[in-house]
């Protein structure tokens, strides 16, 4: 293992494992870089973004009132739109949820002295994402990471994966709310009422196939479609209040015996007997379980903090810390932080759009004021706000962010950013608190000879070791 | 100038709106008039694309039943022979089919059959046989494959797509890019780059390229007014989906034409992942069908006289379920529809056998029946419009893919 310097760890914890140093962060975690990693660890889960957050179910019962709103305006006046319509103005407020949720969780990340503990945070986010592709889950994406992630990352990830499952976000994002079991009593009147030409429900296998191919065994995980299908069976049931329903139920997770298939199912060579809402329970208990969960996510954990093809002795230490505590989420944590592979000084990640713009107010020793400055260079760089493409998030990979394109689009956002905040700076002491004893030699003289505040940090920001941890 | 800008930007931030990204690569054009002058453009519909609603089977007596309320009614469909029709948002392509420059594959698929959008997307775009069977892309392996002359690259969007990866480094262009702020810095960041092999060819690529961005925004014709046309309501919001499809369309078109334009394009249409309310001849896939129809018709205007010369494929990653599911959608399914459009292909009914949609034809009891690899089609258009040798097509381009032979006679 590679001899490391105080100096070069505390530059790599706080650039690797964390999302970038403010002024002053350098010179107090080279004191104890892995103690200083291990602290913020701590069973209660991760930072709550500050501010008074709606919760996931006051932003439902909104939207769902909103919706019937338009319909019954759009019965009444046809299919017109004026900015001073009421529905209009709703929608407009649903979408500034959004964006101050969105706005919090940056300023969270910009200022937070535990940008580990965000940093994990954030990948568990990305692992279930929640995208806001949808109009209706956009309203939920924020909530879901406050109310479903946030509190278990540190835990236990059983108890993470029934989180996220059961969360109406999530419920509602992958279709499962509405899914309904060919054999349920709900069918048999949906039935009737197909044949009388109307809509009825039916199975949705879409959650089924997303918590096996990427939230638990992966996509080389040993399924086939009849687990899949299976498995969705099971699920029937789980979904999400109306407004129709009683008050504590909208907005929230609720099981509809109705809608479930009655039975025993098979899933991956499992019985699980008939048992409502405990069925799906089961089944998530046993992929949670499941070894190939275990290899899956510890190189997806590995190739996050480390490296797009991560060493294998790496991936073997994390697989064996998360056999050995049964999927304990601090465990492999500290062994993350306690792997020599981790700390390789080459820095082998390329920091995707948010961590690059996160890290370039942490250096300043700022944050963003505003969802103008962070959404539009975000959506620029091909990382819109709680939307990743796919329920698989972002992708991590250098060969997806490093593209011409994207390298000329955050050279004119630094530009554009040193411009606004360069002011009174002085580069070189903003370089050095930055990168410490990562700054190379080539980049600190470019620094120096620069011509102006604003090009210096330009230069910093764009620099080879600036854009990668 | 501040005109062009504008519609520049706008034409970008419509293109992310509509899920639209574009990438291209190719050779600079050769005076020669040999295959220098060939394009090729390929349309990725991501997100697994209902082949029985784009092009739906309304002549084939198990369609309706199996379909339900999402069927295509047949006096909607767009007839092009006794068994098929085209969806009725694809009246563009409809137009070209009727004059011979647009056929279908209606039974397709890639050799993946794990039912995953991302298996099957890596699989479609890097050409292997199996998932993570190579890390680059077969169209980038293809332009290493072409007969020796300069390769011109490029990329439009802030992402990369697998299938334009690899050696060929491609390069880049944005709205409002390079030539703010201090104009030192791209030469600066260019020499702290000179070690660095991911940003080094990045940075040059992408400065490089600016110029001829600029040259195709103003070749190309006006995004102006057109883009904002429409009105209120869900249905202003679709027409100006179509306009602003329509003026990428045209726009690509323009970096084409253009002297050392590209001579390969990847284009990327997504949201075809249709679960729940996918809707028949009206509703949420007949409104990306209006997309994907303002593109085509957009490349094929645009591309004017050199649109003989072009040839366009639309693949998808794999198809949906015959039958419709529970929520008036449709679930992950294995064989979908493949279009070829083009001034120079030959005339032809369907491409590739129809295996009918009859019980006992459906695979594994529940998807259309590939009956054709869209490796095939792939290098079908490779070998006889791109000139690519069929050795290289066998062994680098598709990997081990000797037993899938080129459909031939396309072009």
């Amino acid at each position: 293992m590679p001899q490391t310097s105080n100096d070069l760890s505390a530059a790599i914890a706080l650039t690797r494992f964390g999302l970038g140093a403010r002024p002053g962060e350098m010179a107090r975690v080279a004191a104890d870089p892995r103690g200083w990693l291990l602290g913020q660890i701590r069973p209660g889960g991760a930072d709550q973004p500050q501010g008074d957050p709606e919760s996931a179910a006051t932003r439902l019962q909104a939207f769902r009132a909103y919706q019937t709103e338009r319909r019954e305006m759009r019965r009444a006046d046809g299919d017109a739109a004026s900015d001073r319509d009421p529905v209009q103005i709703a929608a407009r407020m649903l979408r500034e949820g959004t964006a101050v949720d969105f706005l919090a969780r940056a300023r969270l990340a910009a200022t937070t002295p535990a940008g580990f503990r965000e940093r994990w945070a954030l990948f568990w986010a990305n692992h279930f994402t929640v995208s806001a592709v949808k109009l209706i889950t956009a309203t939920v994406a924020g909530p879901f990471e406050q109310e479903a992630i946030r509190p278990h990352v540190f835990g236990r990830f059983e108890d993470l994966l029934v989180a996220s499952t059961a969360h109406p976000a999530m419920l509602l994002y992958l279709d499962q709310a509405q899914s309904v079991g060919p054999g349920s009593q709900a069918a048999a009147v949906l039935g009737r009422r197909r044949q009388a030409g109307r809509a009825g429900g039916g199975l949705n296998e879409n959650l089924a196939r997303e918590i096996l191919e990427l939230h638990t065994v992966g996509v080389d995980g040993g399924y086939s479609q009849a687990d899949v299908t299976e498995f969705a069976r099971a699920l029937t049931g789980w979904s999400v209040g109306g407004l129709r329903e009683a008050e504590d139920r909208q907005g929230q997770f609720v099981f509809r015996v109705a809608t479930h298939e009655p039975g025993a199912r098979t899933v991956m060579g499992r019985t699980y007997p008939a048992g409502e809402v405990r069925q799906a329970g089961a089944v998530l208990k046993d992929l949670a379980a499941h070894p190939a969960t275990a290899r899956h996510l510890a190189r997806k954990i590995a190739r996050h903090f480390v490296a797009d093809d991560p060493p294998p002795a790496l991936v073997s230490r994390l697989e064996a810390a998360w056999t050995a505590t049964g999927g304990d989420l601090a465990a492999v944590a500290r062994a993350l932080v306690a792997a020599p592979e981790a700390w390789d000084p080459a820095p082998a990640k390329f920091k995707t759009p948010y961590e690059f713009l996160i890290s370039s107010w942490r250096a300043i020793g700022g944050q963003p004021a505003a969802i103008e400055h962070l959404a539009p260079p975000l959506n620029a760089l091909g990382q819109r706000p709680f939307s990743a493409p796919s329920p698989k998030g972002w992708d991590e990979t250098a060969a997806t962010w490093a593209a011409p394109d994207a390298v000329i689009k955050r050279m004119t956002w630094a530009q554009g950013f040193s411009a606004v905040v360069a002011g009174e700076l002085d580069p070189d002491v903003v370089a050095r608190d930055a990168l410490g004893a990562r700054l190379t030699d080539p980049v600190r003289t470019a620094v120096a000879r620069a011509e102006s505040r604003e090009e210096a940090l330009s230069i910093l920001l764009m620099s080879p070791e600036f854009q990668r941890r | 100038m501040t005109r062009t800008n504008l519609s520049r930007r706008g034409l970008l931030s419509a293109a992310a709106g509509l899920g639209i990204s574009i990438g291209f690569m190719g050779q600079a054009a050769r005076a020669d008039g040999g295959s220098g002058r060939r394009k090729m453009v390929t349309v990725i519909a991501r997100g697994a694309m209902d082949g029985l609603s784009a092009s739906p089977p309304v002549g084939d007596p198990d369609y309706a039943g199996l379909r339900g309320r999402i069927a295509i009614p047949a006096d909607r469909a767009l007839k092009l022979d006794g068994t098929f029709a085209l969806h009725p948002a694809l009246a563009g392509v409809h137009g070209l089919a009727l004059k011979g420059q647009a056929r279908i594959a209606p039974a397709i698929a890639s050799p993946d059959r794990a039912r995953s959008h991302f298996e099957a997307q890596d699989v479609l775009e890097s050409g292997a046989a199996v998932v993570y069977g190579t890390s680059s892309g077969f169209l980038n392996r293809a332009l290493e494959a072409m007969p020796a002359g300069e390769i011109e690259a490029l990329s439009v969007g802030a992402t990369a797509p697998l299938i334009l990866r690899g050696k060929v480094q491609t390069g880049s262009w944005s709205p409002g890019g390079a030539g703010e702020g201090s104009p030192r810095l791209p030469g600066i960041l260019g020499d702290l780059y000179a070690d660095d092999p991911l940003l080094g060819p990045a940075l040059a690529k992408g400065l490089q390229t600016e110029a001829m961005a600029a040259m195709a925004m103003k070749d190309s014709p006006s995004q102006g007014p057109a883009a904002m046309a429409g009105g209120g309501g869900v249905q202003g919001l679709v027409r100006q989906g179509q306009a602003a499809a329509r003026g990428i369309g045209t726009t690509v078109a323009g970096f084409m034409r253009q002297q050392d334009g590209p001579q390969m394009v990847a284009i990327s249409v997504d949201g075809w992942d249709t679960h729940a309310n996918q809707g028949a001849a009206e509703g949420q896939l007949a409104n990306r069908l209006l997309y994907l129809d303002a593109l085509l018709m957009g490349l094929h205007d645009g591309l004017a006289a050199d649109w003989k010369d072009t040839v366009v494929v639309v693949a998808t990653e794999f198809g949906r379920t015959a039958r419709i599911n529970g929520t008036g959608g449709t679930d992950h399914g294995t064989g979908s529809t493949a279009f070829l459009l083009g001034g120079g292909l030959k005339p032809g009914g369907i491409i590739g056998d129809w295996p009918t949609l009859k019980a006992s034809a459906l695979f594994e009891g529940r998807d259309t029946r590939p009956t054709l690899d869209l490796r095939g089609l792939f290098k079908g258009v490779l070998v006889d419009h791109m000139g690519l040798d069929r050795k290289a097509l066998d062994a680098t381009v598709f990997p081990d893919s000797a037993g899938v032979a080129p459909v031939t006679g396309l072009v």
